[in-house]
């Protein structure tokens, strides 16, 4: 988890900083800023305790170096565990194997050398896919805010959304056996509306299954019409 | 036997007036189970059996001669009777003078098959109670669908041309999400009015008894009287008339040539000239034989063109009290009525061929519940076909109901008609010109309380208005290029539809602010939102009924509701 109040200006509802850097996956901010935080509602605010979210996760989300970037702002953003880089150059790797494997096996068996130009094209881009996927897991993040949940992901392409706990309407955990053996899973967030697409993979198993509960809890007591 | 003394012409005896359905007479929808109208079966698969036994009478037409005549052909073949394997049927019944055996089979397949149809019309039922709408069907494979009231995003009256012709209508409860309509049909046109009227008021969180209530206080008003009690207040207002209208009148009436012609100069009129050129030239160029191309291209463009005029004809919109009120349709009229707080997004376009004349379309972004190759989606997205700038802002004020009086030149003058001196959009800004070389003075959005709105495009003028209380989430996207020139784009996300809520090329710092103002007003919007019931009162009676309403939710999550019942700070 990570922030940088000293980058932006505060526009945060809740006006606190609660984070100190350097605290890493003990330090209970995202509690404090919920009690900190004056609102007119009486809704229930979701608390899941920060050990579980940030346990074994990135400590720093990854920005484009531009100033024009969009920004963190405040709060505390819950980062992908570490384990989901594995998972993800393991299944990449081996699409790459077999890809190559295929691509020898027509050339030396049959002496179809044209095999490598969609081979080495599609190797070429798994290859750059392994190389930036460190990059890109240390850019995606999420927010628990008072009334909504952020997400943002991408370097190159940043995107950040804004979900309302009120909007959820189902809640998705997956996970393959690759997922499984590291102990991670996806975690797919619904909405009515198809553009939403709010899919934070690598979470570990107990922090997504302790994530959708809040989130339902959270999401009925806020539930209006579609 | 007693002659009758002669009635007064003109004076029906007090019996004869009991036929005018009486609004507080047992309905359809007194929560019990009731069946669909008898002739379903005939509408719904029956024709289907008409339709083949047409066929075989056809095709016997020559042996039927033969059988009822057989002293033509007495030397039947004893071979024939043997090897009667692979020869026609029909022979080997005459061959072995099997006629009774065979009248008895058919008449038995004829009966199974009458029964089947029985069976599943009796087995098919639906109830109306206060909470949802219930339908069941089938014999052997039972399917129960119930759709809670107050996730109904509209009906839909379909009376399709044959149905039509016996009174027939089709009822379909519009659900919130993929293929999850409700579907009453087949009901008579009357009973599917009243059932149409009681589903909305019971959506809209009123109580039936309460309407039934008012509905006696008017015993004239014919078969839609139900619906025509609660509209009065409303058509009241509107047309000023002391009467209950039952049919509010059509705020909108396209003229059949403005219809014709918008349909002539739309952009599939621009695909057809391309082609034709194409063809044209490809026929000199060397491949004559590319001109035969032509004639399918035109025969398909008429037909084209025939249905998307036929489908709009008879157009009204209406406002009634329990939504607004859309009828479309020649030859199959459909008559929705969409609910307050049911519209998601409204887009209002104009391409540069219709400039001239000033016609604007009006289309929006609504749950239509069916599934996602339905082809007949496209036509419920559009709500105005064609029409004039009076006719877009009578209609936007109906879809819009919310939206305050202040807020109107926004929408109109400066929105709809393009920037003019003190815009008060924010715009793209003057070093990202390149990224929108024509539209960039135009390009913006404006934030009001209840609304966001995106103003796009100068080629093809868009206002795209999106309620803040419908909207799912809001997303900040940012590339390369972009951030070169520290813009971003801004999405709105709501329900699939023909309304884009993507707004390219914002200044940066402008995206940011709207992301975080959109989606507070967008939550405080939410919070006051009760448009799923959206006339139930804050009366004591009202928070009765929360609470059973808060039980009988339903979706992907059961939710009490009661605390944003009894929200004290609502407004209405």
């Amino acid at each position: 988890m990570t922030n940088s109040p000293e980058r932006t200006p505060d526009q945060s509802p809740s006006g606190v900083s609660p984070h100190t850097p350097g605290s890493l996956a003990h330090a209970p901010t995202n509690t404090e800023s919920a009690e900190v935080s004056t609102s007119p509602a009486s809704a229930p605010e979701p608390q899941v305790p920060s050990d579980v979210l940030d346990q074994d996760t990135y400590e720093s989300i990854r920005e484009p170096r531009s100033a024009s970037r969009l920004p963190l702002g405040d709060g505390t953003w819950h980062q992908l565990a570490r384990q989901y880089v594995w998972v993800q150059l393991i299944s990449t790797g081996i699409m790459a194997l077999i890809v190559l494997a295929a691509v020898l096996l027509v050339t030396l068996l049959w002496g179809q050398w044209w095999a490598w130009i969609p081979g080495g094209i599609f190797l070429a881009i798994l290859v750059w896919t392994l190389a930036i996927t460190p990059r890109q897991a240390r850019a995606y993040g999420y927010q628990l805010r008072r009334d909504d949940l952020v997400f943002r992901r991408g370097i190159l392409w940043q995107r950040v959304v804004a979900v309302p706990y009120g909007r959820m309407q189902l809640i998705d955990i997956t996970h393959g056996p690759l997922d499984r053996g590291f102990g991670i899973a996806q975690l797919k967030l619904v909405t009515a509306a198809a553009s939403t697409g709010v899919v934070i993979p690598g979470l570990k198993q107990e922090a997504a299954e302790r994530l959708r509960d809040t989130l339902v809890d959270v999401a009925e007591t806020r539930r209006t019409g579609l | 036997m007693v002659v009758q003394p002669p009635q007064p012409a003109g004076v029906p005896e007090p019996g004869a007036a009991a036929p005018l359905p009486d609004p507080a007479a047992p309905s359809l929808s007194d929560g019990e189970w009731h069946r669909l109208h008898p002739l379903t079966p005939l509408f719904r698969g029956g024709l289907f059996l008409v339709v083949i036994a047409g066929i075989i009478i056809a095709n016997l037409r020559d042996r039927l001669v033969f059988i009822f005549l057989p002293w033509l052909d007495d030397d039947i073949d004893p071979e024939d009777i043997r090897d009667f394997q692979g020869r026609d049927p029909i022979d080997f019944i005459v061959a072995n003078n099997l006629y009774l055996v065979a009248v008895l089979a058919l008449l038995g397949i004829l009966l199974v098959l009458i029964g089947l149809f029985y069976l599943s019309w009796r087995f098919h039922t639906f109830r109306i109670t206060g909470e949802d709408v219930e339908v069941r069907s089938g014999v052997l494979f039972r399917t129960h669908r119930r759709a809670p009231l107050d996730r109904v995003q509209g009906v839909n009256l379909t009376r399709p041309m044959f149905a039509r012709l016996v009174g027939l209508a089709k009822l379909e409860v519009v659900g919130a999400g993929l293929d999850s309509n409700v579907k009453l049909e087949y009901l008579s046109t009357s009973n599917a009015e009243a059932v149409r009227a009681d589903i909305l008021r019971l959506a809209s969180g009123r109580r039936l008894a309460e309407a039934r209530a008012a509905g006696a206080a008017h015993p004239t008003s014919r078969v839609s009287a139900a619906a025509s009690v609660v509209s009065a207040g409303i058509t009241g207002i509107i047309e000023g008339a002391e009467e209950p209208v039952s049919e509010p009148e059509s705020v909108v009436n396209i003229p059949v040539g403005r219809l014709i012609g918008s349909r002539l100069l739309s952009g599939s009129t621009i695909w057809l000239l391309v082609i034709i050129v194409a063809i044209i030239v490809g026929s000199i160029a060397g491949t004559p034989w590319v001109l035969f191309t032509l004639v399918p291209a035109l025969i398909g463009f008429g037909a084209y063109w025939v249905r998307t005029i036929t489908r709009s004809l008879r157009y009204s919109i209406a406002p009634t009290p329990s939504g607004v009120r859309i009828t479309f349709g020649l030859f199959t009229t459909i008559t929705e009525i969409l609910p307050p707080g049911r519209v998601h997004a409204v887009e209002v376009d104009q391409s540069i061929l219709w400039r001239p004349f000033g016609w604007w379309g009006i289309t929006v972004n609504r749950l239509s519940g069916r599934g996602l190759a339905d082809g007949a989606n496209e036509q419920f997205t559009t709500v105005l076909p064609v029409g004039t700038r009076d006719d877009v802002e009578r209609v936007l004020r109906l879809l819009l109901p919310d939206l305050p009086e202040s807020e109107w030149p926004l929408l109109f003058e400066h929105g709809i008609l393009g920037p003019k001196s003190d815009d008060p959009y924010t715009n793209t800004p003057r070093r990202a010109r390149l990224l929108r070389p024509l539209s960039w003075r135009r390009n913006g959005f404006l934030l009001v309380p209840d609304a966001l709105l995106m103003r796009r495009g100068v080629i093809w003028r868009k206002l795209a208005v999106f309620p803040l209380a419908r909207l799912q989430s809001i997303g900040l996207e940012q590339g390369p290029v972009d951030r070169a020139l520290s813009v971003a784009s801004v999405r709105a996300h709501t329900i699939s539809g023909r309304v884009y809520g993507r707004l390219g090329v914002l200044d940066r710092d402008a995206a940011l602010g709207l992301f975080e103002d959109a989606e507070a007003a967008a939550l405080a919007a939410a919070s006051h939102d009760r448009s799923h019931r959206w006339a139930g009162d804050t009366s004591a009676e009202s928070a009765a009924e929360g609470a059973a309403g808060a039980a009988a939710v339903a979706g992907a999550v059961s939710v009490p509701e009661s605390s944003e019942r009894a929200a004290p700070e609502d407004p209405r």
